[in-house]
């Protein structure tokens, strides 16, 4: 039931992308964002597409999960592509017309490049949490955020609480779990009623999982005095990053592949 | 007596068609009397969670049928809810399902979803109330207020509310100190005796069982090692010992004893069975 | 030389009431206790006895108010030094799911580590040391939520271990294990006081452990009520029913015994020497005849 949700799955391995730093893993990634939108032709894409397809073999991901990561957006698409087929206009004379509806061949395209473009992005970044770990991906922010400390920005903290939500998401869903089947036990009824006594029905799963949550966050923070934790202040790591022969290599083949992309920009 | 619960063949897997595949319950036969109280024994991983979860329809199980009062639970014409309230369970740590503003509004939870009118809450609430030691003083503080012991006993009178026919425990004192144990244990005991209803606890400790149990399950890797009368099962002390239960220190006494040649008896499990077997042998000897 | 010394401790939590009124609760009663180095004490009582707030003394969690608690010769009312004690005395919690803060083993293990300032090449060494030592190494790199309740206590055992400390403080850390569990955290501690020296301080409300400490210290509403070996606390059968604590089977046993005319010692623990002495007594006819 719940158990099956994961959250930014991540499937360890040991290939280049797995071993490439994770701050520059994440500068690219956002980079890789520019770069699509930059895209404005189908060579463009198609060449993103194929260098995100090497990506997902080169790491070892089953293919499968670029479209595991789709799946959570489709409604998306879908909704954003009808509005776009039926609403945009183009010139000349539409290819269909049904009463109100009409459709020309420039919305077709706008939307068929649209979908590709959302599709290449989303496979692209997604590999992002499927080679790195979630603990090493909030050092990274961390780290790279960490000049914004001297503004007063908490960004110890805010990796921290990533962290410790991270640790607990898991233990929560489990507590969730329980909680329905105990409440289930004594006859709670969550599929029946109007939307008011649905609702109702959650009390007694909410309830129990707040005040769990509290006893949790309280026992934790006294464990975490106990283990001399006082911010941020003059900690260190048990991981440094350092950039490696593999980091340069990653630089330059994505290097090459913005040129390729700004070229295609040009010339098509 | 008739049957208050009838396994026929009963499995449970997780995790179908992935080389993870676990047989969680492994075709279990098994046959229960009205008004038995039955000790379910058997270490993390033995699937005695999975089976009690089966009997009262929480887990639909892979294979078999579960019998309740001669009704198949699982089947299509059946309302599993209302096998719910037939068939009582109580979690391990169940002060965590608590979440009403009082004790009494939380006990009433059951029975209104029961769909009985206020009067007849009202009843239900003030019985379970009275098996569980809980008086109005407490009945009308948040459960938030009470200690450890003290909302267990909540949460249990929360399920002896439905007064179902049969009534599961999973651990009922786990987590809670020596006094706050033995004063469950008794109150569930004294539940057995005066309602005469059918009831089924669920520990890793033997100790726990066998001063209360007429009847002892013992579960090992998803199937039944043993069902038979608690004096029978431990008859085979040993045995329970090698598939790695543990079984109470009194009993581990009599089988040391018996490497000096003093034999108690097969069944030695409470303090007071020693005794009467120790007795037993000296005054025989007096005889001789 | 002792590793903590309690003088004269009172301790009350003081909450306010509805009326705005401050109530004072008074939970430790003027408490005496030395423990030398290398000691394994076990303290015994119900929920609600202190021995929690007594436990939170000994690292400076809370601070009494009147009395002194010294950590290796530290007073831990002295703030400049809360680190030199929380270092010395370390703490394992109850409930292991709620004192492990990483989403890997090992990064929680060097949790500590990394608080105080360890340089990265130290804490490496330190963690692989601890996890070896509670035999966690091979699940470094595993999810904590992924393991059984033992495991997870094991971790967070490391976790304390990391900062090397000479103290360990343990509250109920068995309670909500299976019993398998139970075995793995009763021997990594008693591994951890017999082959490295660490104090250790075990908070329980199982007498089968407290049986196996050096000395036992039974508590009941806030004071010290038995301090001495285990052999000496459980052959007290009557007092100890009275305030409601369990003795072994066999004690009890050998009490009722005694009773109907044997003259049983009370003062043995161990399993296979009770059952020589009781068979002795039978064999030998040993024993009084009532009637």
């Amino acid at each position: 039931m719940l158990r099956d949700i994961t959250i930014g799955q991540f499937f360890p391995g040991d290939s280049p992308v797995h071993r490439m730093d994770s701050r520059l893993k994440l500068i690219l990634n956002l980079a890789f964002l520019v770069i699509i939108f930059i895209a404005d032709n189908y060579l463009a894409l198609g060449i993103s597409a194929a260098f995100v397809l090497s990506l997902y073999i080169i790491s070892g991901i089953s293919l499968k999960f670029i479209f595991r990561s789709l799946k959570p957006i489709m409604p998306l698409i879908i909704i954003t592509s009808v509005l776009n087929l039926f609403l945009l206009t183009g010139e000349g004379e539409p290819i269909f017309k049904l009463g109100f509806i009409t459709i020309y061949w420039q919305a077709i395209d706008t939307t068929a490049f649209m979908i590709l473009r959302l599709f290449v992005l989303i496979a692209g970044m997604s590999l992002l949490t499927y080679t790195t770990s979630p603990i090493v991906l909030t050092d990274a922010i961390e780290r790279l955020l960490s000049p914004l400390k001297y503004i007063r920005f908490p960004v110890h903290e805010l990796a921290m609480m990533m962290t410790i939500a991270m640790r607990f998401i898991p233990t929560l869903i489990e507590e969730t779990d329980k909680i329905v089947l105990a409440q289930k036990a004594r006859g709670a009824n969550f599929e029946e009623g109007n939307l008011i006594t649905r609702i109702k029905a959650f009390i007694p799963i909410i309830v129990p999982l707040f005040v769990s949550a509290f006893k949790r966050a309280n026992e934790l923070a006294l464990a975490m005095e106990c283990r001399c934790y006082h911010g941020g202040d003059g900690r260190t790591k048990l991981r440094q990053p350092k950039l490696a022969i593999v980091d340069l290599f990653a630089f330059l083949v994505f290097l090459l592949f913005t040129i390729i992309i700004i070229l295609t920009n040009i010339y098509f | 007596m008739g049957l208050a619960i009838e396994l026929k063949n009963l499995s449970h897997k997780y995790s179908i068609g992935t080389p993870f595949e676990i047989n969680a319950v492994d075709s279990v036969s098994l046959k229960i009397n009205q008004g038995e109280f039955v000790g379910v024994i058997g270490h993390t991983g033995s699937g005695k969670s999975t089976l009690i979860q089966m009997i009262n329809g929480l887990i639909k199980p892979s294979e078999g049928a579960v019998f309740i009062d001669g009704v198949n639970i699982y089947d299509k014409a059946v309302s599993l809810r209302d096998i719910r309230f037939k068939v009582g369970l109580v979690f391990q740590y169940s002060e965590h399902q608590l979440f009403e503003e009082t004790v009494y509004k939380d006990i009433a939870f059951g029975p209104k979803n029961m769909g009985l009118n206020d009067n007849e809450v009202d009843k239900k609430v003030r019985y379970a109330a009275k098996i569980m030691g809980i008086d109005d003083e407490m009945l009308k503080r948040s459960p938030f207020d009470l200690s450890g012991g003290q909302m267990r006993r909540v949460a249990l009178a929360g399920v002896i509310a439905m007064e179902p026919q049969i009534l599961i425990l999973d651990e009922p004192a786990a987590g809670l100190d020596p006094k706050g144990r033995r004063k469950v244990l008794e109150l569930i005991k004294d539940y057995h005796e005066n309602s005469g209803k059918t009831v089924l606890l669920v520990s890793h400790s033997m100790e726990d069982v066998v001063d209360y149990a007429t009847k002892v399950l013992v579960m090992n890797k998803g199937r039944v090692f043993c069902y038979d009368d608690t004096d029978k099962v431990f008859s085979k002390a040993q045995q329970l010992q090698e598939i790695g239960l543990d079984i109470p220190q009194i009993s581990r006494f009599a089988l040391a004893l018996k490497k000096y040649d003093v034999d108690l008896g097969n069944n030695i499990y409470t303090v007071k069975k020693a005794v009467q077997g120790v007795l037993n042998l000296t005054t025989n000897k007096e005889k001789l | 030389m002792d590793i903590i010394k309690v003088e004269n401790v009172d301790f009350s939590y003081v909450s306010q009431n509805d009326n705005g009124k401050q109530i004072s609760n008074k939970v430790l009663k003027n408490i005496n206790i030395d423990i030398p180095e290398g000691q394994f004490l076990a303290v015994l009582g119900h929920n609600g006895c202190g021995k929690s707030t007594m436990a939170k003394l000994f690292n400076g969690l809370l601070i009494p108010q009147s009395g002194k608690v010294f950590v290796d010769g530290i007073d831990t009312a002295d703030e400049n030094r809360i680190f030199d004690v929380r270092q010395t005395v370390g703490m394992v919690f109850q409930n292991p799911d709620n004192q492990i803060v990483a989403t890997i083993v090992e990064e929680d293990v060097a949790f500590a580590l990394e608080n105080l300032g360890v340089l990265p090449n130290e804490i490496r060494k330190r963690v692989d040391e601890s996890l070896k030592t509670v035999g966690m190494y091979e699940y470094r790199d595993h999810a904590p939520h992924k393991l059984s309740g033992g495991q997870k206590q094991r971790v967070a055992i490391a976790g304390v271990l990391a900062m090397r400390p000479k103290c360990l403080v343990l509250d109920e850390p068995t309670a909500m294990l299976d019993p398998k569990g139970r075995k793995e955290i009763i021997k990594t501690i008693k591994m951890l006081n017999k082959d490295f020296g660490t104090t250790v301080i075990l908070i329980t409300h199982y007498m089968e452990e407290a049986a196996q400490a050096d000395r036992v210290v039974v508590m009941e509403q806030g004071e010290v009520v038995l301090d001495n070996i285990p052999e000496r606390i459980f052959s007290q059968v009557e007092f100890m029913k009275k305030i409601g604590l369990d003795v072994p089977q066999t004690i009890e046993l050998f009490y009722e015994l005694n009773k109907n005319g044997f003259s049983l010692n009370l003062e043995i623990l161990d399993i296979e020497e009770q059952a020589e002495q009781l068979a002795d007594a039978i064999k030998g006819g040993n024993y009084g005849i009532s009637n």
